[in-house]
């Protein structure tokens, strides 16, 4: 190192500047800062050979490295899956019912179960699987299609009521607002805020029980306990899917519902419908 | 450094300073804008790839009329987490009928690239109507009032041409044709097929579950057809861009 000569202020030159007698040094980049520059300026160099940079006739030049954004997402996603190979090929050798048995199974079908659902299912789900108006809560022991393991994954595989998958699982109610008179809808209503003992009108309520035995029993069931062949849900209960107030029934009955749900098969990988089939089954609720 | 004693001349002079400052920004601009236009490999072609049925279009304004852009991106990046949450990375092509194009990277929402047929319409017309009644957490505006608003079936016609003049192939046909194709879209009783086979892939049903042709029949038509053109279990993106 020269040795440093520690120049006084008034050795400086200024820049010719000067406003109302202040004048402004004309002194050096700092050292620490020049060299940063240069720096800067070497490696932008290296940057282009190595990477791809200068567009030219036909395309960017490769650089050297062989870099691609697309090559490193399918790199990574490749490193992950390579890491997973061994359990998610355990995980689908096993049969449904097994793999709680499986401690590390089970702890592999949660965690990546809980990631699918999440970005999958919770839109209509809710986060925690509490469902919403219209679409089930499937933390509860209610279920429409079937609430053990295998019925679970028939409905995320192929879903519900979708024009998509040919086995969806599917079943259509009448809107009995086109065939039934006004007054018999209101007896209807009030049949079933008694089977699912609600306040009622008991008047109108014996007068829809035949009506029930008439147009709604061969789904529902006479006793009202629902069909899950057809997914036709149990009325004596105090979980609803559109809500029990008269209005609503009044409504479904009226309108009838649709509820809809797409197949994920194809769109997710089958350890991921394994995973969320086994996560949703250890909510609580499975049967 | 006698060389940069002549900066000295460009600092102080003003006029200068600004030629000279435009002449740099201009060369960077060229570098990076220009070859764009002619490299062949930016845009690479998919298959599928089609104009936007005229619902759709006007469905798609009503997006952009509604800011759903501000929070809401339609670009996938080629990240593992973006590609394991929404799917396949966006290709350019994908929005090559796109004026203006949807990608951004600020989300408040999530992206909607592939959006479309991941959830049922009745989905998308509560969610729209009352965003808190599906989704609890969400802070999205309601846009119920999509449900009373008629489509205006006669201004679509113009707004095909716009499109065509900035290069949207829309042939004379669906641009005469434009307004029936909209009203019989979100008709399945209706004569469709020959509105499908102008634009393939394209989804009929009753969007909003109403008789009436609303705002939300054609919002909802444009969410749910948003990434499902190109098919990507054929469909092989080339690995070197």
């Amino acid at each position: 190192m020269s040795k440093k000569i520690k120049m006084n202020d008034e050795d400086y030159p200024t820049t010719g500047h000067e406003w109302d007698g202040i004048r402004e040094y004309d002194k050096p980049m700092p050292r620490w800062w020049l060299y940063t520059f240069y720096l800067c300026i070497i490696f932008s160099v290296g940057y282009m050979i190595a990477y791809p940079a200068i567009p030219l006739l036909k395309g960017a030049t490769p650089g050297l490295l062989g870099y691609s954004s697309r090559g490193e997402v399918s790199e990574h996603i490749a490193a992950v899956n390579a890491k997973n190979a061994d359990i998610e090929a355990r995980l689908l050798a096993t049969p449904l019912e097994e793999i709680g048995a499986d401690a590390d199974l089970a702890r592999f079908a949660t965690a990546g179960g809980a990631a699918v659902f999440l970005t999958y299912c919770a839109q209509c789900h809710g986060a925690g699987a509490q469902g919403a108006k219209g679409y089930p809560n499937l933390q509860d022991d209610s279920w429409l299609w079937g609430g053990d393991i295998a019925a679970i994954q028939a409905t995320i595989r192929h879903g519900i009521r979708n024009d998509t998958d040919e086995d969806a699982r599917y079943s259509e109610m009448p809107k009995f607002g086109e065939i039934l008179e006004g007054a018999e809808i209101d007896a209807l209503a009030n049949y079933i805020l008694q089977v699912s003992s609600q306040e009622h009108d008991t008047v109108l309520a014996t007068a829809g029980e035949p009506l029930f035995e008439e147009n709604c029993a061969a789904c529902h069931g006479e006793t009202a306990t629902g069909d899950r062949e057809q997914g036709a849900p149990n009325l004596t209960d105090a979980l609803w899917l559109y809500g029990g107030d008269l209005e609503t029934i009044t409504q479904s009955i009226t309108n009838s519902r649709f509820g809809v749900m797409p197949a994920w098969q194809g769109r997710i990988t089958e350890a991921q419908i394994t995973q969320v089939t086994f996560y949703v089954h250890q909510l609580g609720g499975g049967e | 450094m006698s060389l940069f004693r002549h900066h000295k001349k460009i600092e102080t002079n003003a006029t200068l300073l600004l030629v000279l400052s435009l002449g740099v920004v201009a060369i960077g601009g060229a570098v990076e804008i220009a070859p764009l236009f002619y490299l062949e490999n930016t845009i690479e072609k998919a298959e599928g790839m089609r104009p936007y049925t005229p619902l759709e279009l006007e469905g798609r304004n009503i997006y952009i009329r509604e800011g759903c852009y501000v929070c809401h991106s339609q670009m996938i990046r080629p990240l593992r987490d973006e590609v394991e949450r929404y799917g396949h990375y966006s290709l350019a092509v994908e929005s090559i009928y796109d004026h203006p194009f949807q990608w951004g990277s600020k989300r408040t929402g999530p992206d909607l690239a592939r959006v479309g047929a991941r959830y049922s319409d009745e989905w998308h017309v509560d969610h729209l109507i009352d965003p808190r009644s599906v989704v609890p957490e969400s802070i999205m505006p309601t846009y119920g009032f999509l449900m009373k608003t008629a489509l205006k079936p006669e201004r679509i016609e113009a707004v095909l041409v716009a499109n065509r003049r900035v290069g949207v192939p829309y042939s004379d046909e669906m641009i005469a044709l434009a307004e029936s194709d909209m009203e019989v879209q979100a008709d399945p009783d209706g004569d469709w097929e020959d509105m499908v086979a102008r634009y393939p892939k394209a989804q009929v049903r009753n969007f909003d579950g109403q008789e009436e042709l609303t705002e939300m029949d054609a919002l909802v038509a444009y969410l749910q057809m948003l990434g499902t053109l190109v098919d990507f279990s054929t469909f092989q993106p080339a690995a070197s861009r």
